[in-house]
């Protein structure tokens, strides 16, 4: 399974070993991880998934599609390695994985 | 001083609740009472992957058993209440055990509501609400089987989509003369129910199921105009109608769903509700309301859970909705009740379009088609009670915001 790296809010971090074929967000809301909403639950239209990929990850990935695309808008804070962790799937190329949480979720508000 | 708090009901609001009081400090007991045996799951994808058996059960759950666990969350799965004692505080289960709460938080959820006509009790007759109700429907599927549907409305309309991808022969009865007549604009029901055409579903509008026909299990759904319709499976999908009976033999306020303030409270100092089977006032729009959806289960259940812990948070937020068929997003915000004036933007045949719902100049409800950016637009506008221009709202090719 590939471990995938989750920088919590306030810095800390926490590996979480991953099985293939199911999302980020799964991954992250299953075992808890702080600030991983995922309102709507994998649709990609509440943006409450957001993460920061490591820049040195974030070419790796299959990109953003254009539904991806208008959802992240709506995101707090959106940045040029954001990503809808609902959007990215497991496979064994991801591991050693890094994506950073944001402070804030735009469910926050 | 509270030092237990209990919730009924392991859905989306109840999850979120749980969610929510651990991370607002909440140290107390926090136990859990849901009738269903699985973990508190998300239900939106068991009318679309899941049944299409694209998506696993595992994938459904919240949070694993680690989380609860680890949060000191006891679980009483597959455990029903059956009657809450609210002068000695206390919520008996079916198999007799008696659980004490200083706080009790209801998210009891709705139902389906139950097709009155003969025959609607045969076998092969489906509803879709839980886990528990999809294995049947998956297992009455067969490619090329005839698959009807009874009810135009958004789990009708999703299991059609599934169905047609799983090769089933499908055909839609619907008693008004449009699909989604109650919750969206006559342009994106006609939208839709092209869509639906084109993807090979037979919708019918303006007709009335009067029965179910068959020998020992449902064959035929036999229509007010005559018309039979010979059947392999019937899903019927007639909406759903709020879980009360617990609330109301305890002497809570009950009228369509429970009634509860802005901050979550029934009629009892100690018990909370939230979600779908509450009926709840909107500051916003200015009436009451019951909504059916993961956005009020999710915020009405953090309002509710801050509540609990004695720090007033009003529930004041507009509502959104959403539903995928095929390839579209329908993205809903706002109510349209009340409004005057109605602004298409965009061309359907483009396949993203929304329609803006006016009350005057005021702006109350959008329903975005494959165009999340007007939706996100609207969100905002909504809520900060934005007045717009709907001669400019009509030329699509100018934002949401410069619609003023």
């Amino acid at each position: 399974m590939p471990r995938i790296v989750f920088i919590e809010r306030g810095g800390g971090r926490r590996e979480i070993d991953a099985p293939l074929g199911i999302t980020l967000m799964e991954v992250a809301r299953q075992h808890g991880v702080q600030g991983i909403v995922a309102q709507c639950g994998g649709a990609c239209v509440c943006s409450t998934c957001h993460v920061y990929v490591d820049p040195s990850w974030f070419p790796k990935l299959e990109p953003r599609d254009e539904m991806e695309e208008g959802t992240l808008e709506n995101a707090l804070e959106p940045r040029a390695n954001s990503r809808l962790s609902c959007q990215i799937h497991i496979t064994a190329d991801l591991d050693g994985l890094e994506v950073t949480v944001p402070e804030r979720q735009r469910e926050d508000l | 001083m509270i030092s237990t708090i209990l919730i009924i009901g392991g859905g989306q609001a109840g999850a979120q609740a749980i969610d929510t009081l651990r991370r607002e400090g909440f140290a107390g007991r926090l136990v859990l009472i849901g009738d269903e045996p699985s973990l508190p799951y998300q239900r939106p994808p068991l009318s679309k992957k899941y049944l299409s058996g694209e998506m696993a059960a595992d994938r459904l759950v919240f949070r694993h058993q680690a989380f609860y666990d680890e949060h000191r969350v006891e679980l009483k799965l597959g455990r029903r209440a059956v009657r809450i004692d609210a002068a000695a505080r206390q919520v008996e289960l079916a198999d007799g055990e008696m659980v004490a709460y200083d706080r009790l938080l209801l998210c009891l959820g709705a139902e389906s509501r139950r097709l009155p006509c003969p025959g609607a009790t045969l076998p092969g007759v489906h509803y879709l609400r839980g886990l528990r109700d999809v294995g049947p429907i998956q297992a009455g599927i067969k490619p090329h089987g005839r698959v009807v549907v009874i009810g135009g409305g958004y789990i009708g309309l999703e299991t059609a989509a599934t169905c047609r991808g799983m090769h089933c022969d499908v055909t839609v009865l619907e008693m008004a003369d449009r699909i989604m007549n109650r919750v969206v604009a006559p342009r994106v029901s006609q939208y839709f129910a092209a869509e639906h055409r084109t993807h090979g579903v037979n919708i019918i509008c303006d007709t009335r199921v009067v029965r179910i026909e068959g020998a020992g299990k449902a064959e035929r759904v036999i229509c007010a105009d005559g018309g039979s319709h010979a059947a392999d499976l019937v899903l019927v999908g007639v909406g759903a109608v709020a879980t009360t009976e617990l609330a109301s033999a305890a002497g809570l306020a009950c009228d369509d769903g429970i009634v509860v303030d802005e901050y979550c409270r029934t009629s009892d100092a100690a018990i909370y509700a939230a979600g779908d089977c509450t009926n709840h006032p909107s500051p916003r729009f200015g009436r009451r309301v019951r909504l059916e959806s993961v956005d009020n289960a999710f915020e009405q259940a953090k309002t509710a859970a801050f509540n609990l812990l004695d720090r007033p948070v009003a529930h004041d937020r507009v509502p959104w909705f959403w539903s995928d068929q095929y390839d579209n997003k329908l993205l809903i915000v706002g109510l349209t009740h009340g409004h005057d004036v109605e602004v298409l933007r965009g061309d359907p045949a483009s396949r993203s379009f929304s329609v803006c719902y006016l009350k005057g100049r005021e702006l109350l409800a959008v329903e975005a088609v494959n165009h999340s950016k007007d939706y996100m637009a609207a969100r905002k506008l909504i809520a900060e009670r934005a007045f717009l221009n709907p001669e400019k709202l009509a030329d699509g090719a100018l934002g949401l915001k410069e619609a003023v």
